[in-house]
């Protein structure tokens, strides 16, 4: 018991000292993981929009697979992030493995499936003549598109925690395509792996203290959003 | 013969299948500047089909709508069209905004200015009596308040033609009846054309010029209410429209709140502040009418009597409904002991009687 109250105290002791390494992680991980999520609604609200709103053969195929990507493992992503970005290999001549960049690639790979599945099946659950009900007030179909989804920005929002959720906690990808390279590429899990296995437990769990507090401000923060005006 | 220049609207060969079945399958439908055209049929009877057809909200593959002369695709743009007409849903259809919001919308997609879109929005507001819910978020409104602000959203745009989808399904019976006179009141002051689709015919009788009867995805007959209600082309027709008594008249003499209505030659006694001139239907539930084999003596300006001939006896189970002519069809509902003790069958002479309050009066 010891070991946990005195890796808590540490902790604490840590967070507040304002330790210049362990804010540089903090800072990296909310930048590369901020950044992933962001590319990710781009694709996924963009691409998921468009599956939910048009018809066409295959249709079912696609959304499977797109459901499919919703659980992508982040070690398979990482794995051909690695092998895409290798020195030979087809994106190699770009040389950003072992980057900030890099991560922020594999993270945008593993939230887009996360935030175009839940963005199909929040149109998808709009009234099917909603729709019709723009146009015929005057809507082009790019102004009926833009009203659809600001009707589907409650299960939006839930896209972007979920997205966010699984990229800030994500470590497969991080560690294969960043390397964990001190004051570089190391984020907040990849740190906390590192320290674990250096027994390190007190940054370990400061670092995870981070993480966690982090992520439930920002989630508070969209829960709030998502429930204004909500009362049942 | 109505020439072409008064139709403000003409679809032609508009035809929708789905999976082999035909929804809707309309060779000629043309709607006159001005009016209000009903659309009344069943359940699935392509009445929707067809509104949806004729805003252009769902994509026509074969034939052809043509707006003031211009073909819709080649003379105007589908989204010019678009923006000249517009329809109410069944369902409310509000986004999840507050009420001036939702009205201002369809200004908001025309990028009308802020000064211009507030000015509208406050008017259309007022038209249906819902200023106060201004600021008010579309989910804590009744289902009467909903459908005004429904209504008010189409208005506001200023729309040449309003297509209108059962706009009175859903209703309470008080708010339904003050949403239907608004709806009237606003239609006729207004001079928009409107075409909307009901099942119920008194709503139809009540709003509009013409009726349109629809079934199986095709128009069965299509006129004025007279011509549909005394002359229907075929049995369907009949059916639906005529199952309770429902007489358009005009009101003759009139004194202390009765009037006396002259229904194809015959005068019938109801009460009702209309004035003399003035077009109405009468309704007559088939309860109300008491049937007799002889006059009846007791006979005051406040009753109605008249004599005619059966022309038809139908089981109902519990009871039976005959149906009579007397220079007007005329229903009733008997019990089995009563049309046994007065021998009615078909061809005898009755004598129908009814109270003058028993008569409902629509306005027109």
């Amino acid at each position: 018991m010891d070991l946990i109250y005195e890796g808590i105290k540490q902790a604490i002791i840590l967070i507040f000292a304002f330790d210049p390494e362990v804010m540089g992680i903090t800072l990296l991980s909310l930048k590369v993981s901020g950044t992933a999520t962001f590319i990710s609604l781009f694709f996924g609200i963009s691409i998921g929009t468009l599956v939910a709103l048009t018809q066409f053969p295959g249709k079912k195929v696609v959304v499977s697979l797109i459901n499919t990507g919703m659980g992508l493992p982040p070690v398979v992503v990482g794995l051909f992030v690695t092998i895409f970005l290798w020195r030979s290999g087809p994106l190699g001549f770009l040389g950003i493995l072992y980057t900030p960049m890099a991560i922020i690639i594999a993270q945008s790979v593993i939230a887009t499936p996360i935030v175009m599945g839940i963005t199909l099946a929040s149109m998808q659950q709009l009234p099917k003549k909603l729709r019709l009900q723009t146009l015929a007030l005057g809507a082009t179909p790019l102004q009926s598109v833009w009203v659809l989804i600001k009707e589907a920005r409650l299960p939006l929002l839930a896209a972007v925690m979920a997205g966010f959720g699984g990229v800030i906690s994500e470590i497969g990808a991080s560690i294969m395509v960043g390397g964990n390279i001190k004051g570089y590429t190391r984020v907040l899990t990849t740190a906390t792996v590192m320290e674990t296995g250096k027994g390190n437990f007190e940054v370990a769990i400061a670092l995870s203290i981070i993480l966690l507090v982090m992520a439930y401000c920002i989630n508070y923060i969209l829960t709030h959003i998502q429930q204004r005006g909500r009362n049942f | 013969m109505v020439l072409e220049k008064d139709n403000i609207l003409v679809a032609r060969r508009i035809r929708v299948e789905d999976r082999g079945f035909v929804i809707l399958d309309v060779g000629n439908f043309a709607v006159r500047e001005g009016e209000v055209l009903s659309i009344i049929g069943p359940n699935g009877a392509g009445k929707t089909t067809l509104l949806q057809n004729l805003a252009m909200l769902q994509k026509i593959s074969n034939g052809e709508i043509v707006y003031r002369g211009k073909k819709v695709g080649s003379g105007i743009s589908a989204n010019e069209y678009r923006r000249s007409v517009t329809m109410v849903f069944q369902e409310t259809l509000l986004f999840d905004t507050n009420v001036f919001e939702n009205v201002a919308s369809g200004l908001h997609f025309r990028h009308v200015n802020k000064g211009d879109i507030e000015k509208t929005v406050l008017s259309s507001l007022d038209l249906f009596g819902i200023s106060h819910l201004k600021d008010r978020s579309v989910r804590t409104l009744s289902g009467g308040e909903a459908r005004r602000v429904s209504l008010a959203r189409c208005l506001a745009v200023s729309p040449d033609i309003i297509f209108l989808d059962e706009p009175f399904s859903a209703l309470d019976p008080p708010t339904h009846e003050s949403i239907v006179t608004d709806l009237g009141r606003i239609l006729r002051g207004s001079k928009i054309t409107a075409v909307l689709s009901t099942h119920d015919r008194s709503e139809a009788l009540r709003l509009s010029d013409r009726i349109c009867v629809m079934n199986g995805g095709r128009i069965l007959q299509i006129g004025t209410s007279g011509e549909i209600m005394n002359h229907p082309v075929d049995e369907f027709v009949a059916a639906f429209v005529g199952a309770e008594t429902i007489l358009p008249g005009v009101v003759g003499k009139t004194s202390d709140g009765t009037i006396s209505v002259d229904v194809g030659g015959q005068q019938i006694m109801a009460v009702s502040d209309a004035v003399a001139g003035q077009g109405v239907v009468l309704c007559i539930r088939p309860e109300r009418v008491a049937l007799s084999v002889e006059p009846r003596r007791d006979s005051t300006s406040e009753r109605n009597s008249f004599k005619g001939t059966v022309s038809e006896v139908t089981s109902l189970g519990l009871y039976y409904r005959v149906t009579m002519d007397c220079g007007f069809p005329l229903t009733a509902f008997i019990t089995p002991g009563s049309l046994t003790r007065l021998s009615i069958e078909r061809g005898s002479i009755i004598y129908p009687s009814f109270k003058a309050t028993a008569v409902h009066v629509l306005k027109r």
